[in-house]
């Protein structure tokens, strides 16, 4: 079970965040998870969103290069030790992580979300069953 | 040795020239309508025979020759001798579409380096000089023509190639260089590292230089002269004409006397392709009247500039070139070498389906070329990993070095970021002032 991921390219100059984000909220998307990966050029920007679809078409509408791709939604306990277990986990089945951020939680919450993109999500997912609960789109947008 | 390598060339009277030249352009279109095939189909077309051609009035009923002709007969098309009179090869960088090859004969070297001659002795060179060449040896014809002359004029030559400067200004001092030829942007990276290095032009004997390949401005010039103690003379040519040489610049520096006795020059209007006065800009164009194995005529160069006739206060009649200001196509020059924007999107094109809007940005920092090639990232272009970003500037960097010959900095932009003018994408940026 995977969710839907969308990464915009985005020149390192003053104000793209900005109008990026910007162009979300006019569109009525809600943020549920997002991560900034950066270079001395350039950036990615990837979101979790409630509507994936509504956000790529609002994002291509404004001139951004965007890339949908899947990824994984885990559910952790949210104390110590608790990622370190879930990442032991997909040592042990080889698989490897590309890059790995946290989605936003609640604070009655016991538990804690990952985003995690393998680079096989096949693998990775059968690595977790049993053990971790992964999210579903609609699941991870109600938490 | 005088001032002249030639005087009886260099200072010939123009009705003379003017025969000389007759009677050589006469022969050599017979000899081009015999041996080539190509031309002879083209003056066909244009419904001239050898029998037209009586003089250097008639040049203009000649067909032109152009970048795309060389293309089209590439290799041999445009060859007029057998390839075992042929002695040597010098081509142009570019893709193997935009290749030039040119072709020559022991006696084709000999008069190029006649011309090369006359352009260091020009510079004040004789038997004494000791002669640095620190333009590229290989197919570039840079090194290999002042080569050619220094010897002929009996200099100590030291076949320096380019590169290693530490190593070349330690040659200059030990061996007491004291003319040297290279492009004028590594002859001011010379200057730069002679100072970086604590020395000063006092260390050094040198006394001329003789830069060309590339467009340079009179800054250039006097910031060259001083760093290096030296007269800076510019020097001009073509491969497709035998290299540099093809005109040169005497100790007055207003314009290059071209090598009249071998080059016919012509400035036409770039548009119709009729012929302009003297004095006028148009585009220039030679025709080769003493080349065996390689002989263009009427070749269009797409250099603009002006053609200006009398009798120079160096005492040459040889007519004089401005320095080209500009070109009639989008060929850039950059550190030297000629990249044109087709190139670049040829490049691009194999990358994706749709070509990436792109722009070409050159600069100058240090009185060296900078080459940035902006492209706007399309969807398809990547995955959202930084490392697929990386790997296809990566890409990109390697095919176009291998298609241009020189290295260029990519960056990946995103869409709709290069400025449009009427829907048309700004292609070159070049903030060099060389004009």
């Amino acid at each position: 079970m995977t969710v839907k991921q969308i990464s915009i390219f985005a020149e390192n100059r003053p104000g793209r965040i900005s109008n990026i984000t910007h162009l979300l909220a006019v569109n009525g998307i809600n943020i549920r998870a997002m991560s900034v990966a950066d270079t001395k050029d350039f950036g990615i920007l990837r979101f979790i969103v409630n509507d994936a679809d509504k956000a790529v078409a609002a994002l291509k509408e404004g001139g951004c290069t965007v890339s949908v791709s899947n990824v994984l939604a885990i559910q952790i306990p949210d104390r110590p030790g608790g990622l370190a277990a879930a990442m032991q986990v997909l040592y042990d089945n080889n698989v490897s992580v590309e890059y790995m951020y946290s989605a936003f939680v609640s604070e009655k919450s016991a538990e804690a979300y990952l985003i995690l993109r393998a680079d096989s999500n096949e693998a990775a997912e059968q690595a977790f069953e049993g053990r971790y609960h992964l999210l579903s789109q609609e699941e991870l947008l109600t938490k | 040795m005088g001032k002249y390598w030639n005087e009886e060339i260099e200072c010939m009277e123009p009705d003379k020239m003017r025969a000389l030249q007759s009677e050589r352009l006469v022969k050599q279109v017979r000899h081009v309508w015999d041996n080539v095939p190509y031309y002879r189909a083209k003056m066909e077309e244009k419904g001239v025979t050898p029998d037209d051609i009586k003089g250097i009035e008639d040049l203009h009923k000649l067909p032109f020759l152009s970048k795309a002709d060389l293309r089209d007969a590439y290799p041999f098309g445009l060859l007029a001798k057998p390839l075992s009179e042929c002695v040597r090869i010098h081509s142009t960088s570019g893709t193997t579409g935009k290749r030039v090859v040119a072709f020559y004969t022991q006696n084709d070297i000999d008069l190029w380096n006649d011309c090369t001659a006359r352009a260091i002795t020009a510079a004040g060179g004789t038997k004494e000089d000791v002669v640095q060449v620190a333009y590229g040896y290989g197919l570039f014809t840079g090194g290999a023509g002042l080569d050619g002359g220094s010897h002929k004029v009996g200099c100590l030559t030291l076949p320096m190639s380019s590169g290693n400067t530490e190593r070349q200004i330690q040659f200059m001092e030990d061996l007491g260089a004291t003319i040297l030829c290279c492009t004028p942007s590594y002859a001011a990276y010379i200057g730069e590292t002679v100072k970086k290095m604590g020395k000063s032009p006092d260390d050094l004997k040198l006394k001329a230089g003789i830069f060309g390949a590339e467009p340079w401005t009179e800054e250039m010039r006097q910031e060259i002269e001083k760093s290096l103690g030296i007269k800076a003379y510019d020097i001009y040519g073509l491969t497709e004409t035998s290299g540099p040489g093809v005109a040169f610049e005497c100790e007055c520096q207003k314009g290059m006397h071209i090598n009249e006795d071998n080059f016919i020059a012509e400035i036409i209007d770039p548009d119709t392709g009729e012929p302009l006065p003297d004095g006028t800009k148009g585009e220039l164009v030679f025709t080769a009247i003493t080349k065996e194995a390689f002989p263009l005529l009427r070749y269009r160069t797409r250099d603009i500039c002006v053609l200006t006739r009398g009798k120079c206060a160096c005492g040459r009649t040889l007519v004089k070139m401005a320095k080209p200001m500009g070109r009639s196509d989008d060929m850039l020059i950059i550190r030297g070498v000629n990249v044109f924007p087709s190139q670049i999107e040829s490049v691009l094109l194999k990358l994706s389906n749709a070509s990436p809007n792109y722009q070409i940005v050159v600069g100058r920092e240090n009185n060296t070329d900078t080459f940035e090639i902006r492209v706007e990232l399309t969807d398809e272009m990547w995955n959202d990993t930084i490392r697929s970003i990386e790997e296809l500037e990566r890409k990109i960097a390697q095919d176009m070095l291998s298609v241009l010959g020189i290295k260029a900095k990519i960056r990946l932009v995103e869409p709709n970021t290069i400025p449009r003018s009427e829907g048309k994408a700004k292609r070159v940026i070049d903030t060099r002032n060389l004009v």
